[in-house]
């Protein structure tokens, strides 16, 4: 594990589109506004004539991809998460997954480590937007190789898809040589004491709180669950059968997240406890990305607390 | 697809179009023949005369394409469709039925012709930008063509659009507004007023043309004048009788979207078959 390793994840998308620029003629690359901060912008420099900056015009960019896809094109919708799928929902919703259409959203600056910007500009919804609409594939890697990974997958992969992606810069938790398959989990580190779902850029803290359980004698399964539709349901009975419980770290929203999805998995197939970490029922704030964890419940320090409490109950 | 050039041959088709619409309706229970019927000259002369395309390969890479922006004009879609020989005339009495390829508003997935599923207002016209733009970037000849309802023209997704697609200059593109003064709640002018409507297309920097919508030569003549537009996306606002051909219907809201009881159905087909005939 190279934890030195620390970059946006965003560097891991914005490099992954130039080799899509090279390699498939038929990327192009969409924003409204925001290409340096998503970095859409390393595409638009190298090939200009397929980059299509609409202004700040979220619902007119997801439906002109959504044209550009009927011609054979691979639209990269790309902007903050929060306003793609607020804003565009209903162009998503009835054009988009409805017509079935291959389109690529990509949605940065997830979650609350967005940080300063404050609760108008983190996505803590967006999961649960994207992952209920019929059609709609989900994936939300963990650090910049893994963005890189899937989104040179998802532009092979026909029909909709939604990336989420986060703004801090965050240790890597996979490498270059890493697998990854969309809808297989990734089991980070195996423990013998209880079973962590994690999905995003939070797995750096979630790794964080592993140390800090290995000096209390404490052994945790990690898995990386980076798509969250088509969910991996076999790795999460497989583990619920094992430990009887479960838990999730997720930088959203209780309320139709990554614990909610896996809730549903176990309800029908295998009824067993769980403990969601993730937001509860609020809307996030202003303040510095380790502030903001820590008050959230979702630093390694407070993962690590909320971990000793399950397995004592 | 053989073109249709007789002018009082296209009338009729425009006639026969109406008569499967109220049909198809009045079979369903529900939909919506005020504005199938307003934009059924519109739709006669782009399907039968001015747009390439092939029935029988709806595939064909190099086809005009049509959105219908106002889905909620899928009767007028699907009647045309058949005309043009996507699927039997048989099929239209399934409309709005389960099972049915016909839905309330078109499906793309479920119907061939479809080439985008619409029904939520406001979204054609950049669908329509983007299919625009990709041809330009191909060098492909193909144009596109979309249908607009005037009251659609309160969805703000709309003007994004048209500022996108004079941006991008896509000469390519040929907006059509079927403007019947009529929105569900009543006048246009009163729900939210459009005028000066030409302006405001002008003011975003398309080429403007008003026409006569169920004046056949008219709505010729503007495709005609599109053909010329190089540097710029052209909207035909057409001016329109909401249930346009059927007496009771005509400029009343309304007929937005009811059908017609038995009586209303033969009284409705009587007069437009007495066109057809005559």
């Amino acid at each position: 594990m190279k934890t030195q390793d620390i970059r946006p994840i965003q560097d891991g998308y914005g490099n992954a589109l130039l080799k899509l620029g090279e390699t498939n003629p038929n990327v192009l690359v969409l924003d409204a506004d925001l290409s340096t901060s998503t970095r859409t912008n390393w595409f638009a420099e190298k090939f200009p004539e397929r980059f299509i900056d609409v202004g700040i015009a979220e619902q007119n960019m997801v439906d002109i991809a959504a044209g550009l896809s009927l011609e054979g094109k691979i639209p990269f919708v790309t902007t903050y998460g929060v306003f793609v799928c607020g804003r565009a929902f209903d162009q998503l919703r009835n054009t988009v997954c409805y017509s079935q259409l291959n389109v690529k959203v990509v949605g940065s600056h997830g979650g609350i480590s967005v940080g300063a910007d404050g609760g108008s500009h983190q996505a803590i919804e967006d999961i649960a937007l994207m992952r209920i609409l019929p059609h709609m594939t989900v994936v939300v890697p963990c650090d910049h190789f893994q963005a890189h990974k899937a989104t040179m997958k998802l532009a092979e992969l026909k029909g909709p898809a939604y990336l989420r992606l986060a703004r801090e810069a965050t240790a890597a938790l996979t490498d270059e040589d890493s697998d990854f398959e969309i809808g297989k989990a990734q089991i980070v580190t195996e423990g013998d004491d209880c079973a962590i779902f994690f999905a995003g850029t939070i797995g750096a803290e979630v790794m964080k709180a592993v140390k800090l359980l290995h000096d209390k004698n404490i052994f945790p399964t990690i898995i990386n669950m980076h798509t969250i539709k088509p969910i991996d349901k076999e790795c999460i009975i497989k583990y619920a059968k094992k430990f009887g419980k479960l838990m999730t770290v997720e930088e959203h929203l209780q309320a139709g997240g990554l614990g909610s999805a896996i809730a549903e998995v176990l309800a029908e197939e295998y009824p067993a406890k769980m403990k969601m970490l993730a937001i509860y029922d609020r809307f996030g704030e202003s303040g510095q990305p380790d502030v903001l964890l820590d008050a959230f419940g979702l630093s390694a320090r407070k993962i690590c607390e909320q971990v000793e409490g399950f397995l004592k109950k | 697809m053989e073109k249709i050039i007789q002018i009082d041959q296209l009338k009729k088709k425009a006639e026969e179009i109406r008569y499967d619409i109220i049909k198809m309706i009045a079979g369903a229970g529900s939909g919506h023949p005020g504005g199938s019927l307003s934009a059924a000259d519109i739709g006669a002369v782009l399907f039968f005369n001015e747009m390439n395309y092939d029935a029988n390969n709806p595939e064909w890479k190099d086809r005009d394409k049509f959105i219908l922006s106002k889905g909620h004009a899928a009767p007028l879609l699907y009647a045309l469709l058949a005309h043009a020989g996507f699927f039997e005339r048989s099929e239209l009495k399934t409309l709005r039925k389960y099972k049915s390829r016909l839905q309330g508003h078109p499906a793309s997935l479920m119907l061939p012709g479809v080439e985008v599923s619409t029904g939520s207002l406001g979204q054609g016209l950049s669908i329509a930008s983007g299919i625009a733009l990709a041809g330009k970037m191909d060098k492909k000849k193909y144009r596109v063509f979309t249908l607009l309802g005037d009251g659609e023209l309160d969805e703000g997704q709309v003007w994004e659009a048209a500022m996108f697609a004079a941006h991008k200059k896509l000469e390519n593109l040929c907006a059509i507004v079927d403007r019947n003064r009529l929105q569900i709640d009543g006048d246009t002018e009163k729900v939210m007023a459009l005028e000066p409507l030409k302006a405001k297309w002008d003011a975003f920097g398309w080429h403007t043309i008003l026409i006569d919508g169920h004046n056949i030569p008219d709505i010729l003549h503007a495709f005609e004048e599109f053909h010329t537009i190089k540097t710029k996306p052209t909207v035909i606002i057409a001016k329109t009788v909401k249930g346009k051909g059927v007496s009771f219907m005509e400029n009343q809201a309304g007929w937005h979207g009811k059908a017609t009881d038995r009586e209303q159905t033969e009284q409705a087909l009587k007069e437009i078959k007495a066109r057809i005939n005559a």
